[in-house]
């Protein structure tokens, strides 16, 4: 197929539409409003059905309701609109449903601003909503990237039952880049039947009942161990990172993810013209988190740099996998405000030069 | 000495404000305000900001202001007021905002009867995220999530906010109104100050629905705005006052034995 | 190689549409490519810009905070990014809305009167493709054979403006060829 110059929001759109979503119930908030609005164009000419929702506490329940009917079913917003959310995340999560959730991150806290941020990194991760729950989440760095990923994601959500998470910043839903879409794309996934999905029982089968409620203490939590289960088979099957220069011998390690590792690169290759030299892990999959890859690149550099669009969330996962191995270094911006390549050069040179301060923890 | 016979409200701050050219709600900030200082209460005025085109209120009054998330400003408003009644306390909203995702709020605000006042500016659309279509788009007007026009079978008829909180047996005061005519304006203005004196009388809830024009988003200049909102609107949402606090009642039903 | 360009200029000039056409025209020639808009506050207060980038190798970083070229539609844009093209660099500047000269004399300055010569080929709205013709035309970025094919197809459905605005971007690679800096 040829490639086409897309939005990155649009891309997303398309990417879902490819993979047999005909269900998406949305409501709008900047910077992801181009995701609402293709699917209200697109859907219909594909027999599928849009829906505004009146809010995203609504949305994200439409979803709980077509993903237990059986359907492909994805929802986006962004910070703000996520946070309402969670509430139904987490019974999504419990009830064991496969959906994508996409999330077009936005400076926060509160109301906070529209421009890029990745401030949702800890939400995403660890602590979305209440109850022992993890989200399979991925975050894309290029328009392709996000449209690949995607339909990874409807594969993903079915196999494991669970609800995906595509995070991105403001600059993957706004930009354009070419994409391409796979003609015949096979799942990567050998897809179960949904034989669980409540469609009407003509007792054939047993009963399906859609449900997070387990009154019984013994029961929840061999419910808990169950989705624990799940959650290992992710961290052991599911981890995604992309690596630079790591072949060759390199002073510095910098982590970094979704566009922000762009920038980075761009940084690493100006460097590389000046015979410094910095390799690259690029956390594809937060959720599992390439901890061992972290580790192994660290052990050759002689620090590690974290770069972010946050006052500090993935660092934390940075020190868990290098475990105080070696110096700790952090280059963020945040607000809405982006790191640009100059700002990496300048800190990687401060830290060969003895003069950028070291994270350090009490 | 010249007599000053006409000059900015002391309750607007003179600021420029980042509304589109064309656009009302800089009209309406300005009949609130006149309306807060002839009640002579802006001293003891709070005001809610919604989230929508109208977020910035707090940059535009001369009042204290609370910046609440989407929807939810009768219940901060409710927050307040329960906390300092003696405060006047008043929550500006969009449609999208108060008809959309705040629908509880509004509901359950008025049918408590908080003695707060709602400015409700309806303008079918959602102005700020770039013209979605709200709750109260208009059978076959086109908005960015509805590309060939809102189809009723699909989205449902738009949403009469007055009509529908007047079923409400809580007394309340709830009109509706437009400033697209001057005339118009001064009616506006009137029954603002309806709807703050039953607050500073603490009698009760009070709403005024203002139809409003989007130039931007309805992608039309201002003057035909006001053209279209006169053939497309005013049928569908007639102005009136729909409901004053006589017609309701705290007294509760008996109960059957 | 690598070309990168800032457009920037009112809300309705055409920017974001001559930046797209240009991301187009070097997707066709099998190019690397990405065009950020500026989303944001700024747009209320209308003006507009993007950037793209033009590159033989997957594009880095999409968004540029020292291009090698800034083509500036009005004195807002001028006045914003001007300091910001990096050394030896190239600035455009409309002069039929700008009244001043370039501040920086490290960079090679094009003033072209982009309104002016559209109102002259009676293509009032066509100030948008002179200047980009003008960016071709000095930086041979994308052929312009490409971009009047790009420019084809993007008025498909409005025949009737086809040729007038590629005039227009002849019109205006004639003055970028004459000050070709091949940057
Ligand atoms: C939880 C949440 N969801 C969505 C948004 C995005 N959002 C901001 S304003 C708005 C709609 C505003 O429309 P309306 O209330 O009609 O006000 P107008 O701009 O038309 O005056 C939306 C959906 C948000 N800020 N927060
Ligand atoms: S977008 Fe519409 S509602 Fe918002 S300021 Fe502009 S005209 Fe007013
Ligand atoms: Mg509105």
């Amino acid at each position: 197929m040829t490639k086409k110059l897309m939005k990155g929001s649009e891309a997303i759109g398309e990417a879902a539409v490819q993979a047999g979503c005909h269900l998406f119930f949305g409501y709008p908030i900047t910077p992801q409003n181009e995701i609402p609005e293709y699917m209200s164009m697109r859907l219909p000419q594909v027999g599928g059905t849009f829906v505004q929702a009146e809010s995203e506490v609504a949305a994200s329940n439409m979803l709980y309701g077509a993903a237990g009917s059986g359907e492909r079913v994805m929802t986006s917003s962004s910070s703000p609109g996520v946070s309402l959310m969670a509430e139904a995340i987490s019974y999504l999560a419990g009830a064991e449903l496969p959906v994508v959730i996409v999330n077009i991150m936005r400076a926060g806290p509160g109301l906070g601003g529209i421009l890029p941020s990745q401030n949702d990194y800890l939400q995403s991760t660890k602590g979305m909503a209440h109850g022992d729950f993890r989200l399979l989440v991925l975050a894309p760095w290029s328009v392709q990237e996000a449209a690949d990923l995607v339909q990874d994601a409807f594969d993903l959500a079915d196999y494991y039952r669970n609800p995906v998470l595509i995070l991105g910043d403001g600059l993957i839903g706004q930009m354009m880049e070419p994409v391409e879409f796979a003609e015949g794309r096979e799942p990567i996934k050998e897809l179960p039947p949904k034989d669980w999905a409540a469609t009407g029982n003509d007792g054939s089968k047993p009963r399906s009942v859609i449900n997070s409620l387990f009154l019984d203490p013994e029961e929840l939590e061999r419910h808990n161990y169950h989705l624990k289960e799940k959650y290992d088979r992710m961290e052991r099957d599911e981890v995604r990172f992309e690596t630079s220069g790591l072949d060759a011998d390199y002073d510095l390690l910098v982590v970094a993810y979704g566009t922000v590792a762009r920038v980075c690169s761009t940084a690493i290759e100006e460097l590389a013209d000046r015979g410094v030299k910095v390799g690259m892990v690029r956390p594809v999959s937060l959720f599992p988190y390439p901890y061992r890859a972290v580790r192994e690149a660290a052990r050759k550099a002689k620090a590690v740099l974290v770069v972010e669009l946050s006052m500090g969330q993935m660092i934390e996962d940075v020190r868990l996998a290098i475990e105080g191995s070696k110096p700790l270094h952090f280059l963020n911006r945040t607000g809405g405000m982006l790191v640009s390549p100059d700002e990496v050069v300048d800190k990687i040179q401060a830290i060969s030069e003895g003069s950028s301060q070291e994270v350090v923890h009490a | 000495m010249p007599e000053t016979v006409f000059s900015k409200p002391q309750a607007l701050r003179d600021v420029t404000t980042h509304y589109c050219p064309g656009c009302t709600h800089g009209t309406i900030h300005r009949l609130i305000a006149e309306v807060l200082d002839e009640l002579g209460v802006r001293e003891r005025t709070v005001g809610v900001a919604p989230v929508g085109c109208s977020v910035l209120a707090y940059n535009y009054f001369e009042t204290d202001f609370h910046e609440a998330s989407h929807g939810r400003a009768p219940a901060v408003a409710t927050g307040i007021k329960r906390a300092r009644p003696d405060l006047v306390v008043f929550a500006y909203q969009g449609d999208g905002d108060l008809a959309s995702i705040g629908t509880a709020e509004i509901v359950h605000c008025a049918n408590r009867g908080e003695k707060v006042t709602v400015v409700f500016v309806n303008n079918a659309i959602y102005g700020m995220t770039g013209g979605q279509m709200a709750p109260t788009t208009m059978p076959g007007q086109v908005a960015t999530t509805c590309p060939l026009g809102r189809d009723v079978d699909l989205s449902g008829h738009p949403i009469r906010v007055s009509e529908m909180l007047s079923t409400l047996r809580t007394p309340a005061f709830v009109a509706r109104t437009s400033v697209h005519t001057p005339l118009l304006s001064v009616n506006t203005k009137e029954m603002l100050r309806q709807a703050f004196t039953y607050q500073v009388e603490g009698r009760c809830f009070s709403l005024v629905e203002i139809l409003s024009t989007c130039p931007t988003n309805w992608g039309i200049p201002p003057a035909e705005a006001t053209e279209w909102l006169e053939k497309n609107m005013l049928p569908y949402y007639p102005l009136g006052v729909f409901k004053t606090p006589e017609s309701g009642s705290r007294e509760s039903m008996p109960l059957e034995r | 190689m690598q070309n990168d360009v800032i457009m920037a200029g009112f809300g309705g000039q055409g920017i974001l549409l001559i930046g797209k056409i240009l991301a187009y025209a070097g997707m066709h020639e099998g190019k690397e490519v990405s065009w950020l808009p500026s989303y944001g506050p700024e747009m209320r207060g209308g003006t507009a810009n993007c950037t793209v980038v033009i590159s033989d190798r997957p594009v880095g970083s999409p968004v540029i905070r020292s291009p090698r070229a800034v083509v500036a539609m009005n004195l807002p844009s001028l006045d914003k990014f001007e300091p910001d093209v990096r050394p030896g660099g190239l600035l455009l500047i409309n002069s039929s809305l700008i009244n001043r000269k370039a501040a920086r004399d490290d960079l090679t300055v094009i003033e072209f009167p982009a309104n002016q010569i559209a109102n002259e080929l009676g293509n009032r709205r066509g100030a948008n493709m002179v200047a980009l013709g003008v960016y071709l035309g000095a930086t041979e970025a994308v052929s312009l054979e490409e971009v009047v094919e790009v420019v084809r197809e993007t008025f498909a459905a409005k025949p009737g403006v086809i040729e007038i605005n590629i005039t227009a971007l002849h019109r205006g690679h004639e003055i970028g060829a004459a000050c070709a800096v091949g940057v």
